[in-house]
């Protein structure tokens, strides 16, 4: 026990005693800096270039450097066009719609299963949990077809002037790029371990106090689990509002495609690279700048999601 | 008292409980049977059990499929490695206490928010002959190399798909490795610093063993990850030139939307899943070996 606290101490002071950076780290800024230039320079050059003619675009390629700088006439017109040949404003909007709708039901539907499995005591408590537990193994690319196909089959409620009807086939609809994403094993997983850290006298004393399960939730659970709120609204919103595989399968009609989609169609019209570039910044754009105003809560939400094990 | 508690329970866990059952538990079943059918995707007819033709079809009457079971394991077999060992590197650079090492960690990770459409279109247009990637190349090569279109060739076009995809993704393992990183005890590295120790003893007998859990997380998931590439694929390449990109999900929706064959789709889905399961065994194989 001894040694063990006088090591740490010696070691201290011998580090204080060397230069806080010694110069041979600082040579770690070479690589450092060429990989930073490795990560920025496509998307550097996709902003650029969304606001430059595709005959500036290719003759500032030629030149290396140049492709990378605001050089020659820049202007506004590729995005005019984008906005003018396909209504990117819808399919920015149906993005919204579905991620947003995709989060906040997520955080609600998840973590009151997240707390019940965490906080209440049940019969067959440990059961939904193994189950949850093995659909983490579960890839959705695995099941993405025999979803499709329930989807086909799956009833819907339409409105028909004034009068509900309810139909068949989710295809084309908000419902399937939505409600088939709300519950996620892992939310859940993650929900229930962030509940379980919550000290057990809290809800005791509510219990005594003739608090029902459900103001327990409300008044102490979620006010106290901000972080993992934090960490599932971002590991839902990122997927979202980058999916493309499902929408490209189970939504076929143009006004409710999402804006990756939507730029693909875009991008098979063979219009200019300058137009293309000015979509794919509008997709981009919004994304990184949210993460750059929330790079911490990012950052911790991805490092919990790896602990996972 | 105790069983109003569990009434409510069932209550609260229901919603996700009832979603989980219909778009989770019910398609992974689902899939199962469908793979042994001859179903279509929207069709007046029922579906008819037809046992293993279309694992029988695949493996002999499809051209495509061998080549992109081939594909996919070439993809994952050179990603994985590249991946885990670069996000490694840079989580280790950024771990430094030099000043700006926070400003280096955001730009790295930048790529992982983007949408991967968007970048595999913009990587597209990178790679044409006339494009970016070679004037770059003859620009810092004194035009020594002219390039070629990377993604008009057999042979390039899967590492030219790899490359686009480690830039995309590494940011995230990058992120994961850093967490681990931060699990190892500092006293250890003092420890070691009193022992003498250089820098790369440190690494081998302090980090790595330190590492080992986060290691086992990284492939794990990075390889289930590979061997599901699609955007890619779909938006760069469209499995060619000469099926030398299509990889077994890309098929997979090939045949389920563009013919309509969900069976078949299916099928190719459970192999799919069959690599996956496998890896999963190996991994929790690997995990209590340790404990």
């Amino acid at each position: 026990m001894t040694t063990q606290t006088t090591l740490p101490g010696k070691a201290a002071t011998a580090a204080r005693k060397q230069p806080r950076t010694q110069l041979s780290e600082k040579w770690l800024y070479v690589p450092m800096v060429l990989l930073a230039l490795f990560f920025l320079f496509p998307i550097v050059f996709m902003l650029v270039s969304s606001f430059k003619t595709d005959a500036q675009i290719f003759s500032d390629m030629r030149g290396g450097i140049s492709a990378f700088l605001p050089t020659g006439p820049l202007s506004l017109e590729n995005y005019a066009q984008v906005f003018q040949k396909v209504p990117v404003g819808r399919f920015l909007l149906n993005s919204l719609v579905v991620s947003t709708a995709t989060v906040v039901l997520g955080l609600v539907v998840n973590s009151m299963l997240g707390f019940a499995l965490a906080r209440m005591r049940w019969k067959g408590k440990g059961f939904v949990f193994a189950v949850i537990l093995a659909t983490l193994i579960v890839p959705f690319d695995a099941i993405a077809i025999p979803l499709l196909f329930e989807a086909t089959k799956l009833p819907k409620l339409e409105f028909h002037g004034m009068m509900p009807v309810i139909t068949l086939n989710w295809l084309n609809t908000y419902y399937v790029q939505i409600i088939p994403f709300i519950v996620n094993a892992f939310s859940v997983f993650l929900f229930r371990q962030y509940f379980s850290s919550i000290p057990a006298e809290l809800d005791e004393a509510a219990r005594v106090d003739g608090a029902s399960w459900f103001t327990i939730y409300r008044k102490i659970a979620i006010p106290l689990a901000g972080p993992a709120f934090a960490t599932v609204a971002i590991l839902t919103f990122l997927p979202a509002w980058n999916q493309y595989l499902w929408p490209l399968m189970a939504v076929q009609s143009e006004e409710l495609r999402p804006l990756n989609v939507g730029m693909d169609y875009f991008f098979q019209l063979k219009t200019s690279w300058g137009q293309v570039m000015a979509y794919a910044s509008i997709i981009v754009t919004p994304v990184v700048l949210v993460f750059l105003s929330f790079q911490r809560a990012f950052v911790s939400s991805i490092a919990s999601a790896g602990v996972k094990g | 008292m105790l069983r109003r508690e569990g009434r409510t329970a069932w209550l609260m866990a229901s919603p996700a409980l009832i979603l989980l059952i219909i778009f989770m538990i019910v398609p992974t079943i689902l899939g199962f049977v469908l793979g042994f059918t001859n179903a279509r995707l929207v069709s007046p007819t029922a579906p008819q059990f037809i046992g293993l033709e279309n694992f029988v079809r695949a493996f002999t009457r499809d051209p495509v499929l061998p080549k992109s079971l081939i594909n996919t394991l070439y993809f994952a077999g050179v990603v994985v490695p590249i991946h885990s060992a670069l996000a490694l590197a840079l989580a280790l650079l950024v771990n430094t206490k030099l000043r700006g090492r926070n400003l280096f960690r955001t730009i790295y990770f930048i790529p992982v928010v983007t949408s991967m459409v968007a970048v595999a279109v913009l990587w597209r247009f990178m790679y044409q002959q006339e494009g970016l990637f070679n004037s770059l190349l003859s620009t810092f090569t004194g035009s020594a190399i002219q390039g070629m279109a990377w993604l008009n060739e057999p042979g390039t076009a899967m590492p030219a798909i790899m490359l686009m995809s480690i830039w995309q993704a590494v940011g995230f393992h990058m992120v994961v490795w850093l967490s681990g990183l931060q699990t190892i005890p500092g006293e250890l590295y003092e420890a070691a610093t009193v022992d003498g120790a250089n820098a790369w003893q440190k690494f081998r007998n302090v980090t790595w063993p330190g590492l080992r859990p986060t290691l086992i997380v990284v492939v794990v998931t990075e390889t289930i990850g590979a061997l599901g590439v699609f955007a890619q694929v779909n938006v760069m390449t469209n499995g060619g030139p000469l099926d030398s990109t299509s990889t077994i999900i890309f098929q997979a929706v090939r045949a389920s939307v563009k013919q309509q064959d969900v069976g078949y789709g299916a099928a190719l889905s459970l192999l799919f899943f069959l690599m996956v399961l496998v890896i999963s065994l190996i991994q929790s194989r690997w995990t209590r070996e340790k404990n």
